[in-house]
């Protein structure tokens, strides 16, 4: 089983956005980045808003994500998440803008309030698209 | 009989409707085809999130302690209604206004308070009309973050006990032509309803981050959401069929209103020929005599 590929899905809800057959595929744990290999174990984790990173052939490809699950099993890999983008895709300084904005509406809210929370999920949304995209400037 | 001219002009201005609706049928064709992708699209995460919940809900021990499963007397319902923004679209939303009046007269007695939210300006200007209790009004544009903010707008309130029950009522597209009205609970949540693949022994091999039940938590949300998105999705999907449907034979109408004026026009004119010639010849025959 350690041998071959891993077969990686990553859907979205507006569209599949990859099926491919990985090597390695690191993902943005709740509790922590996470890497999974061939072989791995199952394993259901949540997946907070980060940088998803696939190898294929030595050649890494990132992507910033949404909040979602990733799926382990039997060596295919599901990736479920709000949002996905490659990181060739981001507009970095529209992504900068996106992330001054939500957090200035996010200081006019109240703690512990549901929307403060859907709030701040988007802040932390567009801050993942930052950090993917400076990351590979 | 009316007058030449008069026929002219009401030839004229149906062709010209004609010409309109024609257009409006080719353009709702475009955007159905892609309509029906974006439904085609979103239908992995859907299915995926399934399969997940269905696991999920055989792992979690306790799992009626999530608040979205949570059961009580119904006393409060809650009803989203998708319509669409615009109208030319055949019966699409009087079907669901029908169906949402129904809601009323077989359950007014029965709930102590039937509130609705509104998809799309249709529905809530015939709610406006009728008087209902509109909580809360949505764009009918087709986003997911739409969907996500319905989703969780509706939890809170669930949540904070101010409604004991949620339902969806749209248009579930089956095809062009065909629009089917549905109205199904979404909340309180029951997971592993759809069935699924999710088995007790399949459970036990995960490993779970953090917990199954945290993640059971963070993901019931998030597929309430993905039902709603769903149920957007296949009623823009309607809309766009039912306005294919209805601008189809608007066309057709209008060809064959403009062939009967034709041949009102025709007759017209040959009538008047006619009398124009009798006029002649009775004014000829007087002066010959």
């Amino acid at each position: 089983m350690a041998d071959g590929k891993i077969s990686l899905e990553l859907v979205t809800p507006e569209r599949r956005v990859l099926t491919q057959a990985v090597d390695e595929v690191r993902a943005p744990g709740w509790e922590g980045s996470f890497g999974v290999r061939p072989g791995h174990m199952a394993f259901l984790a949540r997946m907070k808003p980060g940088e998803l990173v696939t190898v294929a052939g030595g050649a890494p490809s990132r992507f910033a994500v949404g909040e979602g699950f990733v799926q382990v099993s039997n060596d295919r890999v599901l990736v479920l998440a709000e949002s996905a983008e490659r990181a060739e895709d981001i507009d970095l300084t529209a992504a900068k803008g996106e992330v001054e904005e939500e957090t200035k509406k996010l200081k006019t809210m109240k703690e512990g309030d549901g929307a403060y929370e859907m709030q701040r999920a988007k802040v932390e949304r567009a801050a993942a698209k930052v950090m993917v995209a400076s990351r590979k400037a | 009989m009316a007058s030449l001219r008069a026929i002219r002009t009401r030839i004229k201005s149906v062709k010209g409707t004609q010409k309109i609706t024609a257009a409006m049928k080719m353009v709702a064709a475009a955007k159905l085809r892609r309509a029906q992708d974006a439904a085609l699209r979103a239908r992995p995460y859907a299915e995926a999130m399934d399969a997940l919940l269905s696991r999920l809900s055989v792992a979690g021990e306790d799992q009626d302690a999530h608040p979205l499963l949570q059961r009580r007397p119904v006393k409060k319902v809650e009803l989203v209604v998708l319509t669409s923004d615009r109208g030319l679209c055949g019966g699409f939303n009087s079907n669901i206004v029908r169906r949402l009046q129904r809601f009323f007269v077989d359950h007014g007695s029965e709930y102590e308070r039937i509130q609705i939210s509104t998809v799309g300006r249709r529905g809530r200007d015939y709610a406006k009309k009728r008087g209902f209790t509109i909580r809360k009004d949505w764009p009918a544009k087709v986003h997911y973050g739409t969907a996500r903010g319905i989703a969780d707008d509706v939890s809170q309130e669930f949540v904070r006990g101010d409604i004991d029950a949620v339902f969806l009522l749209y248009n579930r597209f089956q095809s062009a032509l065909v629009q089917r009205v549905t109205l199904t609970q979404i909340l309180p949540a029951a997971p592993g309803a759809g069935g699924g693949s999710g088995s007790g022994k399949y459970a036990a091999d995960f490993l779970y981050e953090p917990t199954a039940d945290q993640v059971l938590e963070a993901l019931l949300p998030q597929h309430l959401a993905v039902q709603i998105w769903q149920a957007m999705l296949e009623s823009e999907a309607g809309f766009l069929g039912a306005q294919m449907t209805a601008m189809d034979s608007a066309t057709k109408n209008a060809k064959e209103m403009v062939a009967r004026l034709t041949l009102q026009y025709n007759r017209a004119r040959q009538a008047a020929i006619t009398k124009e010639l009798m006029e002649i010849v009775s004014g000829a025959e007087a002066l010959k005599s």
